[in-house]
């Protein structure tokens, strides 16, 4: 499913240049949930930005889904991101002057579908995420959580094959937060690989593998027995 | 092009921002409003100008004759010139083809009556090239003509107010009106440009004035149009060359300036056509400057605008937005919204212009008025404006990078 071979990558900073990512290897199956962990400055964001075709890596290879992912335009990135990639983001992203409804089927009109399809898949999802009545509502009317699960529809909206999550939970209080995560585990269960970044210790056991990160090497690569959040909510 | 789903965005994107789109508008509509009223205004004066000289042809020179103000060549100063069908003859003759048209001129004032209707009108014995000199447009049967000339006719033509005046209940043409008691064939009907004035006028053949009215040979006063080939200069030259030749021809001193008047029209037609070209000149900068300031007003705002949306487009870039959408995004709003307020201040300013006609023709603002042309050109202008105040804003927001979404604020 996703395939990384010594990828490299480092930030100029002033004269002298961060050497961020010093060879990582990766290897992802499909259906995988993994958690990517790690202290601030530890190269977790910059890894999740490059998979995320939001940055480019230096050197090493990096191949999605048999597709190697080098040299790409600003388009095909987009064409990319659009087709293989749905992102979760901590502080959920949504437009704020679009309705949770137009919000999750923006991916799909850049997907070029047409309105009413593209409203009616919009909605499919929205119902999946539990928000089917909220649908007509703008983000600032709805609370942190349902903000996320209309995020979460988003990402799935385009049926992408990878779910990428920069700390889906940073934002959310407790309760919520085990919300969302019984959730993602669901969303795993019915099959869809999920790739997280994170920085606590209990949603990272929610996941199936846990990678360690500390100065832009992998410390640790970990199966884990998956703790369901369900029992919390 | 057209899309009705980024139409559609667009739409949404203007809407939720009304303050800072009616901002942007503002000064684009400000800047077309006072381009539109200067423009009306300088048309306006334009009018005035071109009507004081649309009554006769514009390379005319006029030529009086009075009384000497200086004694020349042993005569006495106080002598009345006068001038005779020789000196017709003699500018005929002596300047051959750099005259256009030329005619001589007897001014008399008549009663005119036809079946009982009466009035006094103003007489004019003319050759037939008066026709053209005056712009004289006959609109029924014909113009004095060279065989009246020869055979001193007893013909008239008249001005159609006289036919308004006098033929009540029948037309003129044909009908036979009369001038202290002599009746004339009235041969033809003629409008004029010049107003009412001019078409109280009536045009007989030179000579059958000289004979009726008892002048000899005497003119009153000789009319001509230069070859409309010459050019400025040249016009001057020759008006001059004919003054002085007019002058020894009547042994008059050269600096008197009363005996000999030669007008040529040359002179006001060059003033008032560079005082129109200064002054579209002077609006067209006022007007091209308020634009760019609008222009440059419109780009800000949508820096701006992208500064402020710079989160929103990352995220839209990171769900699969490619630069060029983004670019539309921005560039057709930007044309919008400028395209709009540009209508906007035209509309206004049209009508602000039709409040004011009224008032501004007594400041001698004739029909300030904006053309279909300007619409046009001002509708392609605001289009080029609004695609060049959006251009960097939108350079600039392709070139976010979709990372920025990621950010945590």
């Amino acid at each position: 499913m996703l395939e990384i071979r010594q990828l490299h990558k480092s930030y100029p900073i002033g004269d002298s240049s961060l050497h961020v990512l010093k060879g990582i290897d990766l290897s992802v199956e499909e259906g995988e949930m993994v958690a990517i962990m790690g202290s601030s400055g530890s190269g977790k964001s910059t890894l999740l930005n490059i998979i995320g075709m939001l940055d480019e890596a230096d050197s090493g290879e990096y191949i999605l889904d048999g597709l190697p992912i080098k040299d790409l335009t600003e388009k095909k990135a987009a064409v990319y991101r659009n087709k293989f990639l749905g992102f979760i983001f901590q502080s959920f992203n949504l437009i704020n002057y679009k309705n949770a409804l137009e919000n999750v089927a923006l991916p799909l009109y850049y997907q070029g579908m047409k309105r009413k399809e593209r409203q009616e898949l919009a909605m499919f999802h929205l119902e999946k995420v539990g928000l089917a009545n909220w649908a007509t509502h703008l983000p600032k009317e709805l609370s942190g959580g349902q903000n996320q699960r209309v995020a979460i529809a988003r990402a799935l909206a385009a049926n992408p094959k990878l779910l990428l999550a920069d700390e889906p939970t940073g934002a959310l209080d407790t309760s919520t937060s085990h919300e969302i995560m019984a959730f993602i585990q669901q969303l795993n269960d019915e099959g869809k690989t999920i790739l997280m970044v994170t920085h606590e210790e209990d949603i990272a056991n929610m996941c199936k593998r846990i990678v360690r990160l500390r100065d832009g090497i992998i410390l640790e690569d970990v199966k884990v027995t998956q703790v369901r959040a369900e029992q919390y909510v | 092009m057209f899309d009705l789903d980024l139409w559609r965005e667009i739409f949404q994107s203007i809407n939720k921002n009304r303050t800072r789109s009616l901002l942007s508008g503002f000064t684009v509509a400000f800047a077309i409003l006072l381009f539109t009223i200067l423009f009306g205004i300088a048309n306006g004066l334009q009018n005035t100008f071109a009507e004081a000289f649309v009554d006769d042809a514009t390379n005319s020179i006029f030529i009086n004759s009075g009384r000497t103000t200086k004694a020349n060549k042993g005569l006495q100063s106080g002598r009345q010139i006068q001038f005779k069908n020789e000196d017709y003859d003699y500018i005929k003759d002596e300047f051959g083809n750099k005259v256009e048209y030329i005619t001589a001129r007897i001014y008399n004032n008549i009663q005119a009556s036809f079946r009982g209707e009466q009035n006094s009108y103003s007489l004019r014995g003319v050759h037939p090239d008066h026709q053209y000199l005056e712009k004289t447009n006959v609109i029924e049967g014909r113009y004095i003509n060279q065989n009246d000339l020869q055979n001193r006719t007893k013909v008239v033509v008249i001005g159609r107010k006289i036919e308004e005046d006098l033929f009540l209940k029948t037309t003129a043409l044909g009908k036979y009106i009369n001038l202290s008691s002599i009746p004339y064939k009235v041969v033809g009907i003629f409008t004029d440009d010049g107003g009412d004035n001019e078409e109280r006028i009536m045009y007989m053949p030179v000579t059958t004035a000289q004979q009726v009215y008892g002048k000899h040979d005497y003119i009153d006063q000789i009319n001509l149009t230069y070859n409309p080939e010459m050019n400025y200069d040249e016009a001057l030259a020759f008006s001059s060359l004919l003054t002085k030749k007019l002058k020894d021809r009547f042994s008059v001193a050269s600096s008197d300036q009363r005996a000999v008047r030669v007008r040529n029209m040359a002179e006001g037609t060059k003033a008032v056509s560079q005082m129109t070209f200064g002054l579209t000149v002077i609006i067209l900068v006022i007007g091209f400057g308020t634009l760019i300031a609008g222009v440059v007003g419109v780009s800000n705002i949508m820096i701006f605008i992208v500064k402020e949306r710079t989160k929103e487009i990352g995220i839209r870039k990171a769900l699969g937005a490619t630069p060029r959408s983004i670019v539309s995004i921005i560039l057709i709003e930007s044309i919008l919204i400028t395209a709009i307020a540009g209508y906007v201040g035209l509309l206004i300013g049209v009508g602000v212009i039709e409040l004011v006609t009224p008032v501004l023709k007594d400041y001698f603002i004739k029909d300030p008025g904006v053309s279909n042309g300007l619409v046009i050109g001002a509708t392609l202008t605001l289009i080029a404006a609004g695609a060049i105040a959006g251009y960097f804003p939108a350079k600039r927001a392709s070139k976010i990078k979709p990372i920025v979404a990621l950010r945590n604020d």
